[in-house]
């Protein structure tokens, strides 16, 4: 069977796609890798959504998930690999099957991005966390490290403060691009040191992490013992299977204004993994309505 | 077979002395991943009559958590015959979730 629309990821922007093409009567199959929701399942608390001044990220995404289902949308649970634009019919395929469609919106947002020092991934579960909100009950009044300079990397600093005996934020920088408020916040608490203009070169642990190499910019390195590290060094867009059909900038994100239009005609971007200035989860559910809209708009034509 | 909710008392007789090999599912209530992944667990334990699934929350149960290294959840810990066999963190998919029990 040929499907209308194939939308790749079931996050907020993929099932905001789904939720648009089902109410204009076009078939639509998602595919996503894992699981519905996308990254938003790990938020403990959503509370900049409209309407909805207080739900979890599970019950967020579990809700958005039965409206698409109930609309009529179809999901299945396989990995996109490519994606390949035969002009009115495009190809959409996975390890297992390929599928056709005559539109494809592409909403696969973004993935966490890896500090890149050795036994890293060997020790997440082990003392490497990339999400403070889930793992920082794990580390009540222990040592803690923070990598990176974001504002996720200052609001993980604050929220374990409260938990961990002391955290140490380290940064490759001196300054704060954005987030200074939370910096100023962060310097008041007396538990928190920072380790600006400082590398992670090493994790050194036995079963556990236990502690770090951290080399500054003047040469000077120091061991710092810690349990914990959270990673939180940015994200990284999930596109890198589909650059034959879109462009990507510099960075991996898809070239697309508001419009989510790219340089294949029928094929569409939605959400975080798309270039734009604010990326939240009531602009990547606009930005399925826009594309979906978009997709519509192509078919019908 | 359902999924088993294990505590520190019930767990040598569940998990250690178990004659079937053992997939424990560490998690809390307040984890989205977890809430996500547990259809997944639901439906093993009630497929697979050679595998026994259980269930164990780390906000009641911290030292059993501590005492496997659990610091990132959810975590899924396969035991045989008292011992870790296998482990795994993070949502994963059925498939990824059937391989660890290989």
């Amino acid at each position: 069977m040929k499907y209308d629309i194939i939308i790749v990821g079931a996050g907020p922007a993929g099932m905001t796609a789904a939720i648009y093409a089902r109410r204009a009567n076009k078939t639509a199959l998602l595919l996503e890798a894992a699981s519905y929701g996308g990254q938003i399942i790990n938020a403990h608390k959503i509370e900049n959504y409209p309407a909805e001044p207080h739900i979890s990220g599970f019950d967020f995404a579990t809700k958005m998930y039965e409206q698409a289902k109930e609309l009529g949308a179809e999901f299945r649970f396989e990995k996109v690999i490519a994606i390949k634009d035969n002009g009115d019919t495009k190809v959409v395929s996975t390890p297992s099957a390929e599928y056709e469609c005559g539109a494809v919106i592409i909403a696969t947002g973004s993935d966490k991005r890896k500090l890149g020092v050795a036994r890293e991934d060997e020790l997440v579960g082990r003392g490497v966390s990339y999400c403070a909100a889930c793992d920082g009950a794990f580390f009540r009044k222990k040592t803690v490290a923070v990598a990176g300079g974001t504002r996720t990397a200052l609001e993980d600093a604050l929220y374990l403060a409260d938990i961990a005996e002391k955290v140490y934020l380290i940064h490759r920088l001196d300054k704060f691009h954005g987030a200074e408020a939370d910096y100023e916040r962060l310097q008041a608490r007396d538990n928190v040191e920072f380790l600006l203009n400082c590398e992670i070169t090493a994790l050194n642990a036995d079963k556990k992490l236990e502690s770090i190499n951290v080399k500054s910019k003047d040469g000077s390195t120091q061991t710092v013992e810690v349990s914990g590290l959270f990673v939180a060094v940015g994200r990284v867009p999930e596109n890198q299977n589909f650059a034959s059909v879109i462009d990507l900038d510099e960075k991996g994100y898809a070239v697309s204004g508001e419009d989510c239009l790219t340089k294949t005609k029928g094929i569409f971007v939605a959400g975080d993994n798309r270039v734009k200035q604010v990326r939240q989860l009531v602009t990547a559910a606009a930005d399925g309505a826009v594309a979906a809209t978009a997709a519509v708009k192509y078919l019908n034509s | 077979m359902a999924v088993i909710k294990v505590t520190r008392d019930n767990f040598e007789a569940e998990v250690l002395k178990s004659d079937k090999p053992v997939l424990a599912d560490f998690n809390a209530d307040w984890c989205g991943p977890c809430r996500m992944l547990a259809p997944t667990l639901e439906e093993i334990a009630a497929e697979r009559d050679d595998v026994k699934v259980v269930s164990i929350n780390i906000d009641d149960e911290d030292i059993l958590a501590e005492d496997y290294g659990v610091s990132s959840i959810p975590c899924l810990v396969v035991f045989k015959n008292g011992s870790e066999v296998n482990r795994s963190i993070g949502l994963r998919p059925k498939d990824a979730v059937l391989e660890l029990l290989r």
